[in-house]
């Protein structure tokens, strides 16, 4: 299509009038990244990202970036199966959400028919309760949860999504039924935002990201967040010193297509360590919030294999999945 | 005042040589991907945004702002000529303005949306620089027991829309609202209506059951009445430009339309067809023509028009003072903002003074620029018209067809595309009205999912809905809405009968 050619050639002319390419280096000519979700969100932008940094390093000749969008990823992932087989050069992003949505969405695929490559980033969640709130700690919410599940309002993302499930891993932990919790979905970030600074619901679940400005400004006070220990420069304890044996962490993460070499898998693995070691792509996270979680091959494969289960479990818990 | 020192500093940031360059780009690029059905603002700027990478942020942002604007003017454009929406906040604007135009009065259609829209934007720019703050706290009490009773009295304004016949046009809501309901469950993550198909539960996108009601359905249903060697060309009627009547007719509509479509945008689910439905309910009730409408009145056309510019304005509310990114090109403009290390929050007014305000002159710079580009256009415009009807269908046809498959690249959705259009040409056929099937379909899954929030948090008390005081007064005024007419109609029946 005209458009679509119009726009990759400006972006590619803008990219070469910018930045030396330094064709010695390069490890792979021609890459192709496929994205299972529309242009914009969090899969797209890691693409375009890791797009701009292995060209800028040199790391790759050219590339072009495919987008396959819908449910959460199950739409994309038949089709980067079908197609890429065997493919050394191609790459797909990914995430937990992914996972979670084969489980729901009972998809006839799944991520253990791909080949992992890399966890390359990932992000920590938070509770937050509005600033005029009287819950001061996670205790002082799982006390009234306690006392009545129902009277807790939880605002996030779609039901079955990473918010969601750190709000049934809560309850589970603290011995109500998950089922019993009053989770009200919101689409898209804004809304559950407005919610929860309007005053209207208990408390909120999301990435820091989302909430960090509004933390800032005092309009949202965070309570509790999900990794195993502090965050620098994240005033939140996490839930586990509180008393609650819950973490969770939502990562992303770059696939190859099925029944690829062992040669092209260490390739794809070393072009990623590469990556994650440069300077632009420390940057580039610093720049968006994301922390820099990497982790390749066979620990990442067993780490999928782990975090599989585990979100099972949590689904199973919400009624989700059987 | 000192909103307005800053917009002028702003102004000073965005008014370069290069900077207009990128506005004129911006501003085209839209209206072209505007004309395409399918082809909305936010994926041209989710693909355009590795340009953040290379361009200053001011320039990035008024190319993003006048591709924005863009589209919303080449939607409307393709509406009036053609009856195919290219977003669903110009559904309105066909429904009148395709009607003007087959009676030979496209110019003035399309004059009074581009002056519409940009009086609109005028003042929804005006509205971020002097109301942000206030509107932002007003929008923030709405609750989902609040937004559950306005969408009750958008559900009231449809009547409007429903055509000549009640029960065709009920017939035609609750097919949209069935359609509406497929797709993976918000609240509950269920699948509903997908029948085991991973490509529906995302549910079906309301661009593709514009397109193949309006477009395809359309082009048809006019196949099937076409006679060979009878070629029946619109004939452009009286001048291209507008008279004294039709200015007459659309200022009022403007200002209204503008104000309701500002703090509806600026509502975090507010979204930009509602105010348009509104605005066209309240021009039907107040006209001095009613009867026109349905024929092609041309206050159907200003209001709405106005009311879908000011609530894209509306929009930048809470993206700016909050970072709230309320609609999808607010979220990828969001994502833009982030790759150049700034984050949209409370603070931004006081940490990115040069960029908050360059962006917003050049919100008001691209909706200038829309003005002058495309009123001489009108002329050339008006001409698509007079394309004979073979080649102007077929070429509606390939566009609606690339359009389709150009968002998802999937050919179920060609498939979905056509079905639907043959599901319009039916409908067409039989006389049913078409837009209450679009309606449904966004105002149906809005209403249900407030309804269940506001259920879920007040643990299921229906009470809600009259305690809060919002609530209870759209819910007035929506009871307003339908008892007042009839109240009239009985007065003016036994009036009559007294008389006898």
């Amino acid at each position: 299509m005209d458009r679509r050619q119009f726009m990759m050639t400006t972006g590619a002319l803008g990219l070469m009038a910018g930045m030396p390419r330094l064709a010695a280096a390069q490890e792979i000519d021609d890459l192709e990244i496929f994205v299972p979700a529309a242009p914009g969100g969090g899969w797209d932008q890691t693409a375009r990202v890791m797009d701009q940094v292995l060209r800028a390093e040199g790391l790759i000749g050219s590339s072009r970036i495919t987008n396959v969008g819908g449910a959460g990823g199950t739409i994309g992932l038949p089709q980067f199966i079908n197609q890429y087989s065997g493919e050394g050069n191609a790459l797909m992003t990914g995430g937990m959400v992914m996972v979670g949505a084969i489980i729901t969405n009972n998809s006839a695929v799944n991520l253990s028919m791909v080949t992992p490559i890399a966890r390359l980033t990932g992000e920590y969640l938070v509770v937050v309760v509005p600033a005029a709130s009287d819950i001061q700690s996670l205790k002082d919410l799982v006390a009234m949860l306690k006392a009545d599940p129902g009277s807790v309002s939880w605002a996030g993302g779609s039901a079955g999504g990473s918010d969601h499930m750190l709000a049934g891993l809560i309850a589970q932990a603290a011995e109500v039924d998950p089922l019993a919790v009053s989770y009200v979905a919101f689409a898209g970030g804004g809304e559950a935002m407005a919610a929860l600074l309007g005053n209207q619901v208990t408390c909120g679940v999301s990435g820091w990201g989302e909430f960090s400005e509004q933390v800032a400004a005092g309009n949202l006070r965070a309570i509790a967040i999900s990794a195993p220990e502090r965050v620098d420069g994240i005033d939140a304890p996490t839930i586990r010193e509180q008393g609650l044996d819950v973490e969770l962490l939502n990562w992303r993460a770059v696939f190859a297509p099925p029944e690829i070499s062992d040669e092209d898998r260490t390739a794809l693995v070393d072009l990623l360590t590469k990556m994650d070691a440069s300077e632009a792509w420390q940057a580039a996270l610093a720049d968006r919030a994301w922390d820099r979680l990497f982790l390749a091959g066979d620990e990442f494969a067993a780490y999928l294999e782990e975090d599989t289960a585990r979100i099972r479990g949590v689904l199973q818990g919400l009624g989700l999945a059987g | 005042m000192d909103g307005f020192v800053s917009l002028l500093h702003g102004f000073s940031v965005a008014l370069t040589p290069m900077n207009l360059l990128w506005s004129v780009v911006g501003v085209t690029l839209g209206t072209a991907i505007g004309v395409l059905p399918g082809l909305g603002p936010a994926l041209t700027i989710a693909l355009l945004l590795p340009i953040t990478f290379q361009v200053e942020p001011a320039a990035a942002f008024i190319l993003f702002a006048g591709i924005y604007f863009g589209a919303m003017f080449g939607g409307s454009t393709t509406s009036i000529l053609i009856n195919t929406p290219g977003e669903s906040a110009t559904i309105v604007t066909a429904v009148e303005g395709h009607k003007m135009a087959r009676a030979g009065r496209g110019g003035p259609a399309l004059a009074t949306a581009a002056i519409g829209s940009f009086v609109a934007g005028t003042i929804g720019v005006v509205g971020i620089t002097v109301l942000a703050p206030v509107i932002v706290k007003w929008a923030l009490m709405f609750s989902p027991a609040d937004y559950f009773a306005l969408m009750v009295l958008a559900f009231v304004t449809v009547s409007a829309v429903l055509g000549s016949s009640i029960i065709r046009g009920l017939t035609a809501l609750a097919l949209g609202l069935l359609i509406g309901l497929i797709g993976v469950d918000l609240q509950t993550g269920q699948a509903r209506f997908t029948f085991g198909q991973m490509s529906l539960l995302d549910g079906i996108d309301v661009v593709i059951v514009c397109v193949g009601l309006f477009a395809v359905g359309e082009t048809l249903h006019l196949a099937t009445r076409y006679r060979r060697g009878k070629d029946e060309i619109i004939p452009i009627k009286g001048s291209l430009w507008m008279n004294g009547q039709d200015w007459a007719r659309s200022w009022k509509p403007w200002l209204r339309g503008a104000a309701v479509g500002f703090p509806i945008g600026a509502m975090p689910a507010g979204g930009a067809e509602i105010p348009t439905f509104l605005s066209y309910f309240m021009e039907k009730r107040l006209s001095k023509h009613p009867e026109e409408f349905g024929k092609g009145a041309i206050e159907g056309v200003a209001g709405p028009e106005a009311a879908n510019n000011a609530s894209a304005a509306g929009v930048f509310v809470p993206l700016l003072t909050l970072g709230l990114p309320t609609s999808a090109t607010a979220a990828i403009m969001l994502s833009a903002f982030q790759s150049y290390g700034i984050n949209p929050g409370p603070q931004l007014l006081t940490t990115q003074p040069d960029l908050v305000w360059g962006l917003i002159a050049s919100l008001y710079i691209g909706n200038v620029m829309l003005l002058v580009l495309n009123l001489p256009l009108v002329g050339l415009w008006v001409q698509i018209l007079k394309i004979p009807m073979p080649y102007l269908y077929a070429g509606i046809l390939v566009f609606a067809t690339i359009g389709t498959y150009g968002i998802s690249r999937s050919v179920f959705d060609l498939g979905l595309l056509y079905g639907i259009g043959i599901l319009g040409f039916i409908m067409r056929r039989y006389d049913f009205p078409t837009s209450p099937v679009v309606i449904g379909m966004i105002l149906g899954p809005f209403a249900e999912q407030q309804f269940r929030r506001a259920m879920t948090i007040s643990q299921g008390d229906m009470s809600v809905f009259v305690t809060r005081p919002i609530a209870a007064t759209l819910l007035a005024l929506a009871a307003l809405a339908i008892l007042l007419p009839l109240v009239v109609e009985l007065r003016r029946s036994l009036r009559a009968r007294r008389a006898v």
